[in-house]
């Protein structure tokens, strides 16, 4: 042995260390990889020693390898052995690599637990310390589980350094196990007043992070935030603080209001840049929040802006940046005091600093308005044009994009500047934004029906010249807007001046090389076009010309037969059979034009995205029964296809003529229309009234709006959009003079004489009058659409399951497993026992009296120091009724000293919240007692075990207060034992119980019963029997009868209580119930055993039926002469 | 939260990687790697906040599983199939402003498709809660990305405090100090932030309890002890490189007093 040790350190002379492994590495530059497997070899082996040093060494290699990218998780039990080394310094080591590589899906991280679990009860901090660093990293549900409540007690350990930890990781444990919140609650929130400024400090961080996910559960910490935010001194605490306030503001508007004035304080006095930011940040929030109403904030907004304005004058980019952003959040609800400073915002569009650079874009978004967006966008477009590295270019585009179309093409007043905005941003090269213009192209034209007819024009011109924007940049999908260009020629086709021309241009050899898809719109919409020239040829007479516009589709189509796509195969194919047929019938003088266009009656209105999943389903339909009985596999295999062949044959063999088909189409489409338009589930062609924002129009008679004259109808070539920019501002003067003109003249009529004024011209954005009557289709929605949001939020987000009730009273359900003598437990993880059930056993309820003890007086202590400060805050912060905003559910038990301040007599602090009004201030009233009515019922209901007497006493306990707000003092946020009452007590045992609703079976109610030998025998066989009543029957095993009694799944030892559980059914719940039962049992000693009975009356009161959790109660004393301490 | 912390050099080699979400060890380097050129590409005289270039936070959750490429994304109906290179992907996210919707029947939900383009690229970035922030110092850049719920300042001087700590434990910390320490580097940080939560703040405080733990190293005897450091060292007299290394060793990261935010 002994040898075998000294081989072991004399081999480990030639081990690498470290930093050899590194300096090897650095000196192998050529051949890396194959250094790096061989020194891996080394490792292996030196893993194989028995010498934990040796293994730690390797271990931490493997733990630089693996920042090299090297995956090391095949190591994972060899990290585990280095975890559990006594040596704080492979103890490190070992944590380390396991937190870089232990992840939920490492099998052997469940051999962790109890290493874990010792090191985090070690005697040394660091061993405790480095414990809980590496858990931060590969917590698991399971591990966050098992060791939740030893984490929970470290949170009150001696040291700072370990409460700042044990706080901080109760996060991730939180994370994983969410199950452990609400036990945990309490203790993190008395952290929030640890005298060590970095443990609390971590107690803000885990709460604010909590928070920022589920913000409404931790509103009732505002208070005590508050008390923090104005008494703390440290910038990072306050930072967190102050973030964590933006996030409650928006649910609690009142909050806002209290905090407009401290944070103005700060904004003031603070030198810290950060902090400063923050505030402004949150000011904001609370501004939002409050955006309606309160009219004298427009000072803080002022203060706001101008200390952004501050930040983004300043020479350092990144307070620059943060402004800008912060700029842009006020925007949202302020935009004018923003606007004003639009200048200090398009000079940031020139900074050398891209991320500035973006930032000002997302500003200019809310800065256009009708008067200035054509002027924003054409300084946008000069910075397209300078613009280096596609990304930014790519960006302006998309920005320009959403300027324009925002709030519905709100800003626009002249579309075809807009369409030649589009147009002009498709000469952009290499940008990948081809389908955002293509798709503003044809949303403008379909929802923008006066603008048709230059948009065809504008498109048709980009078809023909389509050569430029397809063949050099084809692979970065500016391509798109040929797609959109391809489909508004071929809808808007009546608009065209030269339909041939375009129809020759889309039929060019060179459109085979566009992709797929495009050349399958254009296929489809050579159609159209054919049909709308057919039509104009006939009527023209010219039979000639329209054979000849026959021929050249006969000619021409094939070459998409031949496409690779196969959408666009499919339907040249059919379309050219069908041009063909189209020949023959010409051959002969038919008329077809009116035949050819039928396939394209009718309008295509835009459909919101969303409408297809908002249709409700029909009632009586059930989508997922079997229209048919599915037919067995048999039948399917043999007979069905014949018998489908039969039927088909003849139809293929018989040719039917295609006029036929085409009247019989006709006729079709004109059934389906009628029963369309009988059908209250189809979505109706015209859109829905209410979503209609302009008096728009039926479809079918929309008058062509007549175009302003002083816009030239056709721009030869490409366009240029700035010619725009020109023509609308004389438009726009003309308008003015006219109007003013008009104003003056009715001015002068009516009061000649009188003096007049000068009319400054203030232009707001109404007076500007769109060039084009604009008749913006909405997208429909069907009729009886919900218009839930619901759709949007996603069902997977991990924190959702942190979205807890705090305030609820704890369960006694709720409580972290504890390793301890239960049956449910034992089955569950035997070894563990063994190690802690012992020192469990006897420190366990000492350590209990003390903690509750403590707590008291710290609840006490922090109550008294709480009302001064936070009493008025929530006061003046309460009682409206009308804002939206709920208490949180339980917030008047939960926090007892608010309970009792409200219920208190309102004297002192009221002042400014008197405006609030007569109604407030009898809400105010109202609420507390009301609660505090329910409250007491419950509690009778619940607690008395002769009702009589609790009744009578009642009514003067409403009207008096003192008692509550005594009571409330005594509550106890940890109530293990708190809402049993007791049930029945002899000299050998005492129960205690509680009733439960069931929530899965609503029929049930499980009583919990809680047994305490009181004697030094031991009990055993315990046997509890009810008498059932006609409401009330105690579940019994299967088999046995009325009068049997259920067994105890039990034996208690002399002073050992534990738990059981009884399940009754209940048949009426309107009716309370008295059940007499008897607990019988043995009792043993030294002198013998004896049989022992104690009886027991089971009160079932109603409440007892509705109640799914316990009622948080009083703390109840364990002897029962202390029940009602006040009664 | 702060969801990765990354040192490289100028040449974009790790120095210390410390992710607080899992990532497999390819998709750690790949992101090392994109953050590195995103980061690269900036002038020091610009801002630090890498917003738009994040790490992904998409979930890997669950037991082992890997960076998926969801194979249905161009079943979805629309417009441009054509594959997208990674390299264009990296840049900016262009999530289109809230309250713009998407538009005509034919060409689907645009959103959605925007979505699983991003979503399919190998690109690492993407994501709207995360930001990159970053400085850096003679050979080195220190990368936090984090999430909205920390305060860009804040980080900023945190990062400050975490380079200071490094000074003053390495005594004029060096690249090669990272180098050659990385294990030590990774305890100084863990007493810095701990879980993707910053723990402290204070850097007295932060130096304290690292002296402490390496006393309580010393009293163990070290990782490697008397004999095998005595074997090291004459493993180095033999090392004709050793001079090379010490050449490189004297770019010293200076630390700068910089303005302080907090």
């Amino acid at each position: 042995m002994a040898l075998k040790m000294v081989k072991g350190s004399i081999d480990r002379m030639f081990d690498k260390n470290l930093q050899d492994l590194v300096r090897g590495i650095r000196n192998h530059k050529e051949d890396e990889a194959k250094y790096i497997s061989q020194c891996i070899d080394e490792i292996k082996q030196e893993l194989k020693q028995d010498n934990i040093a040796v293994k730690a060494n390797a271990v931490c290699k493997l733990t630089y390898l693996q920042m090299l990218g090297y995956d090391i998780s095949w190591a994972a039990f060899n990290i585990i052995e280095v975890m559990s080394a006594s040596k704080f310094t492979f103890k490190r080591i070992g944590y380390l690599a396991a937190s870089q590589c232990f992840h939920e899906g490492t099998d052997v991280i469940m051999l962790t637990t109890n290493q874990i679990r010792k090191d985090l009860s070690s005697p040394s901090q660091y061993d405790t310390g480095v414990a809980l660093t590496g858990l931060s990293c590969f917590v698991t549900p399971d591990l966050a589980r098992d060791l939740a409540n030893d984490i929970m007690t470290l949170m009150s350990h001696t040291k700072p350094y370990i409460r700042k930890k044990a706080v901080l990781i109760m996060y991730k444990v939180f994370l994983k196990y969410p199950e452990s919140l609400r036990p945990a609650f309490p203790r993190l929130k008395e952290k929030l007043e640890d005298p060590d400024p970095g443990v609390q400090s971590a107690a803000v961080n885990v709460i604010c992070e909590l928070a920022r996910r589920n913000p409404k559960n931790y509103l009732s910490l505002a208070p005590l935030f508050f008390k923090l935010m104005t008494s703390s001194t440290n910038n990072w605490v306050l930072i967190k603080i102050i973030k964590l306030f933006g996030a409650l503001t928006p649910l609690e508007p009142r909050l806002g209001k209290k905090l407009i004035e401290p944070l103005t304080n700060l904004i003031h006095s603070t030198s810290a840049m950060s902090l400063l930011y923050e505030c402004v940040n949150t000011v904001i929030a609370v501004l939002i929040s409050l955006s309606s109403g309160m009219p004298n904030h427009s000072a803080s907004i002022q203060l706001c802006v101008q200390k952004l304005r501050i930040l983004i004058e300043d020479s350092d980019q990144n307070l620059k940046y943060l402004g800008l952003l912060a700029m842009s959040k006020i925007l949202r609800t302020h935009p004018k005091s923003v606007q004003a400073h639009k200048d200090l915002v398009l000079q940031c569009l020139d900074d050398k600093d891209e991320s500035i650079r973006l930032r000002a874009l997302d500003l200019l978004y809310g800065m256009v308005s009708k008067k200035n967006l054509m002027e924003i966008v054409k300084k946008l477009m000069t910075h397209v044009d300078k613009a280096e590295g596609t990304t930014y270019r790519d960006e302006l585009l998309t920005k320009i994009i959403d300027i324009c179309s925002q709030s519905n093409y709100q800003h626009i007043t002249n579309f075809e500047w807009y369409i030649s905005i589009l147009v002009e941003l498709t000469r952009l090269e290499g940008t990948r934004h081809g389908h955002l213009i293509a798709a503003q192209m044809l949303d403008v034209a379909i929802r923008v029906k006066a603008i048709r007819r230059f948009a065809v024009s504008q498109m048709s011109a980009l078809l023909d010249s389509a050569h430029l924007v397809a063949s050099s940049t084809q692979r970065s999908g500016i391509c798109e807007v040929l797609y959109a260009a391809a489909w508004i020629c071929g809808e808007f086709s009546e608009h065209l001046q030269e339909p041939q021309q375009t129809l020759e241009a889309m039929l060019r050899p060179k459109v085979t090389t566009l992709p797929g898809h495009i050349q399958a719109v254009y296929v489809q919409n050579v159609v159209k076009l054919y049909a709308a020239i057919l039509q104009q040829k006939e009527q023209a007479a010219d039979a000639q010309a329209a054979q000849e516009v026959t021929q050249l589709l006969v000619e021409r189509l094939p070459q998409f037969v031949q496409s690779a796509d196969l959408e666009a195969q499919e339907r040249a194919s059919c379309i050219l059979q069908l041009v063909k047929h189209v020949q023959k019938l010409q051959a002969r003088d038919v008329p077809v034009a009116e035949e050819v266009s039928a396939l394209f009656a009718g309008e295509l209105n835009p459909v919101a995205p969303k409408a297809q999943k908002k249709v409700p389903v029909p009632e009586g339909l059930d989508l997922d029964a079997w229209i048919n009985e599915p037919l067995s596999d048999s039948e399917s295999e043999d007979e069905k296809p014949k018998a489908i062949f039969h039927d088909e044959e003849p139809r293929h063999a018989k040719q039917r003529p295609p006029e036929a088909d085409e009247q019989e189409l006709a006729r079709r489409r004109e059934a389906r229309k009628q029963e369309q338009a009988n059908n209250p589930f189809y979505i109706k062609s015209s859109p829905s009234p209410q979503k209609r924002y302009q008096d728009a129009p039926g479809v079918d008679h929309i008058p062509v709006v007549q175009i302003d004259l002083s816009v030239p109808l056709k721009v030869p070539g490409m366009p240029m959009s700035d010619q725009y920019v020109k023509l609308e501002e004389e438009r726009r003067h003309r308008q003015r003079l006219e109007k003013d003109k008009r104003k003056r003249k009715k001015r002068e009529r009516e009061r000649r004489g009188a003096r007049r004024h000068t009319s400054l011209h203030t232009e707001s954005d109404e007076d500007i009058t769109p060039a084009q009557r604009v008749d913006i289709v909405t997208e429909e929605m069907p009729e009886n659409a919900l218009p839930s949001d619901e759709d949007d939020k996603d069902p997977n987000d991990p924190y959702r399951a942190l979205d807890i009730d705090l305030d609820k009273p704890l369960a006694d359900s709720e409580k972290l497993p504890v390793q301890k003598h239960r049956d449910t437990e034992t089955s569950k993880s035997p070894e563990r026992q063994d190690v802690t059930v012992v020192e469990k056993k006897s420190k366990k309820p000492k350590k209990k009296e003390k903690k509750q003890k403590e707590k008291e007086r710290e609840k006490k202590k922090k109550k008294e120091a709480e009302k001064g400060v936070d009493l008025d805050f929530w006061l003046s912060t309460t009682p409206p009724a009308a804002t939206p905003a709920p208490l949180p559910p339980g917030f008047l038990q939960e926090e007892p000293g608010v309970n009792a301040a409200v219920t208190a007599p309102k004297e002192e602090p009221r002042g400014e919240e008197q405006d609030a009004g007569e109604d407030a201030e009898q809400d105010l009233e109202k609420k507390p007692s009301e609660q505090k009515k329910k409250k007491h019922k419950k509690d009778k209901g619940e607690r008395s075990k002769d009702k009589k007497r609790p009744k009578k006493r009642a009514p003067p306990r409403e009207g008096d207060a003192e008692p509550v707000q005594n009571g409330a003092l005594r509550e106890e946020p940890l109530p293990p034992m708190s809402s049993y009452s007791l049930l029945a007590e002899n000299s050998y045992i005492k129960m205690t119980y509680d009733v439960q609703g069931s929530l899965q079976k609503d029929s049930q109610v499980t009583v919990s019963m809680v047994l305490e030998n009181q004697s030094s025998s031991f009990l055993k066989n315990m046997e509890l029997n009810v008498l059932d009543s006609l409401n009330a029957r105690l579940a019994r095993p299967e088999g046995s009868s009325v009068h049997d009694g259920v067994p105890v799944p039990f034996q208690l030892p002399p002073g050992i209580s534990n738990e059981a559980q009884f399940v009754f059914t209940i048949q009426s719940i309107v009716t309370a119930q008295k059940l007499k039962g008897t607990l019988s049992f043995i009792a043993k000693n030294d002198e013998g055993s004896t049989h022992e009975k104690l009886d027991f009356k089971l009160h079932f009161t109603c409440t007892s039926y509705l109640v799914t959790t316990p009622c948080y109660r009083l703390d109840v004393p364990t002897d029962g002469s202390a029940l009602f301490p006040y009664l | 939260m702060i969801q990765a912390i990354l040192v490289f050099n100028n040449h974009g080699k790790p120095r210390l990687v410390r992710f607080y979400q899992r990532f497999p060890e390819e998709i750690q380097q790949q992101i090392i790697r994109e953050t590195f050129h995103l980061v690269l590409k900036r002038d020091d005289n610009i801002c630090n906040f890498l917003e738009g270039g994040r790490l992904r936070t998409r979930r890997l959750s669950g037991h082992g599983s890997r960076a998926q490429p969801l194979c249905r994304m161009w079943d979805l109906p629309g417009l441009g199939q054509e594959p997208m290179s990674p390299a264009s992907a990296g840049g900016l996210s262009t999530t289109a402003p809230p309250g713009k919707t998407p538009i005509h029947p034919l060409l689907g939900d645009l959103h959605h498709y925007c979505f699983f383009r991003q979503y399919s690229s190998v690109s690492l970035i993407g994501g709207s809660d995360y930001k990159l922030i970053y400085r850096h110092y003679a050979t080195l850049y220190f990368v936090f990305c984090v999430d909205s719920s920390e305060s860009e300042l804040g980080i900023l001087d945190l990062i400050q405090v975490f380079v200071e700590t490094l000074d003053k434990c390495f005594e004029n910390v060096c690249e090669l100090d990272l180098i050659f320490h990385m294990d030590k580097v990774h305890y100084i940080l863990q007493e810095v932030v701990m879980g993707g939560m910053v723990l402290e703040t204070n850097m007295n405080e932060i130096v304290a309890q690292i002296e402490a733990q390496n006393r309580l190293e010393k009293s163990e005897g070290g990782l490697s002890a008397a004999p095998a450091r005595a074997v090291s060292a004459v493993k180095n007299i033999n090392l004709p490189e050793m001079p090379r290394n010490i050449n490189i060793g004297d770019l010293n990261i200076k630390v700068p007093n910089l303005s302080q935010f907090v």
